[in-house]
């Protein structure tokens, strides 16, 4: 049990973190943050390449695959789709400034 | 300092890209660096991981290789293509899709290190607690999340759906997981004798009625209601990495696991208190469609309709000097953002101050319609939250009402009916109100708007985007 201590200690700080990292964040970015927070347990990848090179069996090959497929496209599909979100805020400020004053 | 030292150090490394990534994407200066921050530490964190499995003794397998490469391709590809062609109006769905295979992936790594554990000398009880509890989590988060985008693809219908039994069904599936999972966890230690077979077909009954709860769960959920649902099954997919990564003793994973968790968490307190709304009201049910919802509060509908022609709106508006544009889900759906845009540039020109009140729920989800507007260039400062905007209607001259329905219902201030304390937009305090809507349809609470019946209300029964291309040519004409 001593094993666990660790990494629970570290569950325990995380959490804390992630409730104190987006403490006030205003509506206007209450759909890309959670679109970032999504790609971010994207991680789970990871996870699927640990398996994929353990798994020794068909049955182990298959779930592999499907972990790693599902993983990428949760990584890849995440940051993309966020980013193009975001983009959109950012805008060419030379002719959003333009129209704002006329 | 040996090579896996370093890999330990590349992904603290990831993980705190994650955390301040995170932190960056609190205000709309810094946020999309932050998310390149985070992606950044994402590419650390997987190349990591990578080098640790070819270095470590053994190696790694051809076929590991070729299950990692082509499982990349595929599922990165898919991602790739369907993030880059999304409309944003469906980028929503897209995102919960994103999060039912997140949840998916999480819940398979750990049934395969639990088929693996019991194939060998079993696994002990912190590791069983620790698979049954992602596979449990994982599972409604894959079946949940694509209940909740096929509601919001209108796949299935966005009404809550409510069979005979479903209560029950429900009860029973979270019974038999519960039941399952302390079958497990005493097997593991010893207090009962289960053989590896046994052990997996339990694993199976609890992925089987997890599945099932995910579907059950959100079913009874309406639509108006997804966003605060997806946002919770993310901060559900977070927690079941956090498992896996216990399962696999992953530091990085149970860092950004309780991360997503713990943020996913509060973001959907932030979003079910934008729109007046407890979480567990939402899980419970029953937002519309639900009986009842059709009673009218006293001085509800029963006036009558005033309907409208483009001509005398575009009259209406040029002569206004104070112009406010209420863009609801219906300007999205129709794809009119632009045109909105083009309306107010031609008033502008005109001396007419427009600007926008943006409800935070406006749009599918909190923030949506910021991000549709800004897509159709509308400059930032037009865009008003309501907070902020609702004293102005007082002042306002029109209000431009744009497929915008339960967030401009009056029936929110009274009591007793399916809006009752959602902040809604001053609308009705403006001189003059113009409603463009296709039909006098409900909207998701499924109840009348009072506000179509004010005096005051002229509707211009249109589809958004061909409502404002008459309303633009009339302007032009004038």
């Amino acid at each position: 049990m001593n094993d666990l201590l660790f990494p629970l200690t570290i569950f325990v700080l995380a959490i804390l973190v992630g409730f104190e990292a987006i403490a006030k964040v205003p509506a206007t970015l209450h759909t890309p943050l959670m679109s970032g927070a999504n790609s971010i347990h994207g991680i789970i990848l990871v996870g699927g390449l640990i398996i994929a090179a353990e798994a020794r069996d068909p049955l182990g090959y298959v779930l592999a695959f499907v972990a790693i497929a599902f993983g990428a496209m949760n990584v890849v599909g995440g940051y993309v789709v966020t980013d193009r979100m975001l983009q959109m805020f950012k805008r060419k400020p030379a002719a959003a400034k333009a129209k704002g004053k006329s | 300092m040996d090579i896996s030292t370093l890999v330990y150090i590349a992904q603290i490394g990831g993980a705190v890209c994650f955390v301040l990534g995170l932190h960056l994407m609190n205000s709309p200066a810094t946020a999309r660096n932050g998310n390149l921050l985070s992606a950044g530490g994402m590419v650390v964190a997987v190349l990591a991981t990578l080098v640790s499995l070819v270095v470590r003794p053994g190696g790694m397998d051809a076929a590991a290789w070729v299950i990692i490469v082509v499982g990349f391709a595929i599922g990165g590809g898919l991602g790739l293509y369907t993030a880059r062609n999304v409309q944003m109006t469906e980028m929503p769905q897209l995102v919960s899709l994103f999060n039912a295979v997140g949840g998916g992936a999480a819940a398979l790594v750990a049934i395969e290190d639990f088929i693996r554990l019991t194939g060998a000398a079993g696994a002990p009880v912190s590791t069983t607690i620790f698979v049954v509890l992602d596979v449990a989590i994982g599972a409604v988060t894959f079946t949940g999340s694509l209940i909740a985008s096929g509601k919001l693809m209108g796949l299935i219908s966005g009404k809550p759906i409510i069979f005979p039994g479903s209560r029950i069904l429900t009860v029973v599936l979270a019974v038999v997981t519960v039941a399952g999972t302390a079958l497990l966890v005493l097997g593991a230690a010893g207090t009962v004798t289960l053989d590896a077979t046994v052990s997996l077909l339990v694993l199976g009954v609890i992925l089987a009625s997890a599945l099932v709860f995910g579907v059950t769960m959100v079913l009874p959920i309406g639509g108006a209601d997804m966003p605060v649902v997806i946002s919770l099954l993310n901060a559900f997919t977070g927690t079941a990495v956090a498992m896996a990564g216990f399962v696999l003793d992953n530091p990085v994973l149970i860092i950004s696991g309780a991360l997503v968790g713990a943020s996913g968490g509060i973001l959907t307190k932030l979003m079910a208190d934008a729109m007046n709304r407890s979480i567990v009201n939402i899980m419970i049910g029953g937002f519309g469609g639900g009986e009842g919802t059709t009673a009218v509060g006293p001085g509800g509908p029963g006036g009558s309709v005033r309907s409208i022609g483009a001509d005398d709106v575009a009259i209406q508006l040029v002569y206004a000097s104070n112009v406010i544009v209420v863009p609801g889900y219906g300007l999205a759906v129709a794809q009119a953002q632009h045109a909105v845009r083009e309306l107010a540039e031609l008033l502008e020109a005109k001396g007419v101050h427009v600007s926008y009140a943006i409800h935070p729920v406006a749009g599918r989800m909190p923030g949506h319609m910021n991000v549709l507007l800004a897509e159709a260039n509308v400059p930032y400062p037009q865009l008003r939250e309501m907070d902020e905007i609702n004293p102005e209607f007082d002042r306002c001259d029109v209000a431009l009402v744009i497929g915008a329905n339960d967030v401009t219902n009056p029936a929110a201030r009274r009591p007793g009916n399916p809006v009752s304390g959602m902040p809604i937009l001053n609308v009705d305090h403006a001189k003059s109100i113009i409603v463009i809507k296709r039909s006098m349809g409900r909207g998701y609470a499924g109840i009348d708007n009072e506000l179509y019946v004010n005096p005051k209300t002229g509707m211009l029964f249109a589809d958004a985007k061909a409502g404002l291309a008459d309303l633009v040519a009339a302007v032009k004409a004038l």
